[in-house]
């Protein structure tokens, strides 16, 4: 018995077991997924996060000690960021051809995706520090850390926000879609990038290559209007 | 839209070599994206943006000038977004953290994030088509 806890002790101890375990979860939610028709309810990161979660509950892991070994799958997420830039490259001319209806469903997406957000939250008397963590939600959460920061919000409770909000529209896109008739696939990946941000962008490229293309700029530029809208905020609020 | 490469109607070939090219690109030019953001921290505190997303208009800047896309590049690309949920996998982990906080406002905060995703959805969609529908119109 103490042989088996001997052998616990140095695996838990080793990246290798839960950078393996990520994959492993990974690869079953893509199983349990394709089990299910690949419908939409079955998001991979949906399934894999839940996964991993009951595993470290079951095996009283720390999240710190989760992430030496998840570390590495994570680093991956910046140079597959950048990745993002070829499949718009591909598709330039539809974007060059699409720049009015990118410039004005950005504006309108990005200002509906932080009002309303404050706007329900305040509305069931949340306090200035929640209401502060929810306005940056549709951004990427290291912006949306910094933006909550800056507006007197809680930095890893905005991450979290930012991961239910990915989740939530990854979910919601492709049924939503559907049910309204909406076959222009730039269109689909536009308002995904708006709202959920790369989580939405990974599920637009499930479906169509030209729904990830937009989906991707449409994360870009979102990230950077919310980040102007917000400092513009703050610089007005202390005038 | 056709590149030197073309010529003589010679695919290049993905080698060992063109894949470890194409990684190599795609993290030098988040490197120089994460350089160039933490350059403009100094003259602007406030503003953030990530430098992966600085790396990736860099990228796409330099390929438009080029017009040319190196099969390593291409390649790796692919593969790279191909496991894009993958890579979430460790932050969305991360939510077991702060299962209190989110637990204390439960039912009114998953009611504003899914009330606001759907809007956000619908909005977005919503007016990017009227657009394109403008600016398809005005075309001869």
């Amino acid at each position: 018995m103490s042989g088996i806890a001997e052998i616990w002790v140095y695996l838990s101890a080793s990246p290798l077991l839960w950078l393996t375990a990520t994959i492993l979860a990974y690869l079953l939610a893509l199983a349990i997924s394709a089990k299910l028709g690949g419908t939409p309810l079955a998001n991979s990161v949906l399934i894999a996060g839940i996964l991993i979660i009951a595993l470290l509950q079951v095996t009283q892991t720390s999240y710190a000690r989760y992430f030496e070994g998840a570390q590495f799958v994570h680093f991956l997420l910046g140079p597959a960021t950048v990745a993002l830039a070829i499949p718009l490259y591909k598709n330039l001319e539809k974007v060059r051809r699409s720049l009015l209806p990118i410039g004005g469903a950005l504006i309108a997406g990005s200002l509906t995706a932080m009002g309303s957000a404050v706007a329900i939250a305040m509305a069931f008397g949340a306090p200035v520090e929640v209401v502060a963590s929810i306005a940056p939600k549709s951004t990427s959460a290291p912006i949306a850390m910094e933006l909550a920061r800056n507006l007197g919000g809680i930095p890893s409770f905005a991450a979290v926000l930012v991961i239910l909000t990915g989740i939530l529209g990854a979910v919601i896109v492709t049924p939503l879609m559907n049910a309204l008739g909406i076959k222009d696939y730039a269109a689909r990946g536009f308002a995904v990038g708006v709202a959920s941000h790369g989580i939405g962008t990974a599920r637009a490229f499930q479906v169509s290559e030209v729904a990830g293309a937009f989906s991707g700029i449409a994360m870009a530029l979102n990230g950077a209007l919310t980040s102007i809208l917000v400092l513009v905020w703050v610089l007005l609020s202390q005038a | 839209m056709t590149s030197k490469s073309d010529e003589g109607n010679t695919k290049p070939r993905i080698t060992p070599a063109t894949l470890l090219a194409g990684f190599a690109i795609l993290i030098a030019c988040q490197l120089v994206g994460e350089t160039l953001v933490s350059a403009g921290r100094l003259l602007a505190p406030s503003f953030v943006f990530p430098g992966p997303v600085a790396g990736m208009l860099l990228l796409l800047a330099f390929l438009g000038w080029r017009r040319h896309l190196p099969v390593g590049l291409d390649a790796m690309a692919t593969g790279l977004i191909g496991i894009l949920s993958l890579l979430f996998v460790p932050s969305a982990v991360g939510i077991v953290q702060y299962g209190g906080l989110v637990l204390e406002w439960g039912p009114p905060l998953l009611l504003a994030l899914v009330v606001s995703t759907l809007l956000t959805l619908l909005v977005t969609v919503g007016t990017y088509l009227a657009l394109a529908r403008f600016s398809n119109g005005e075309k001869p």
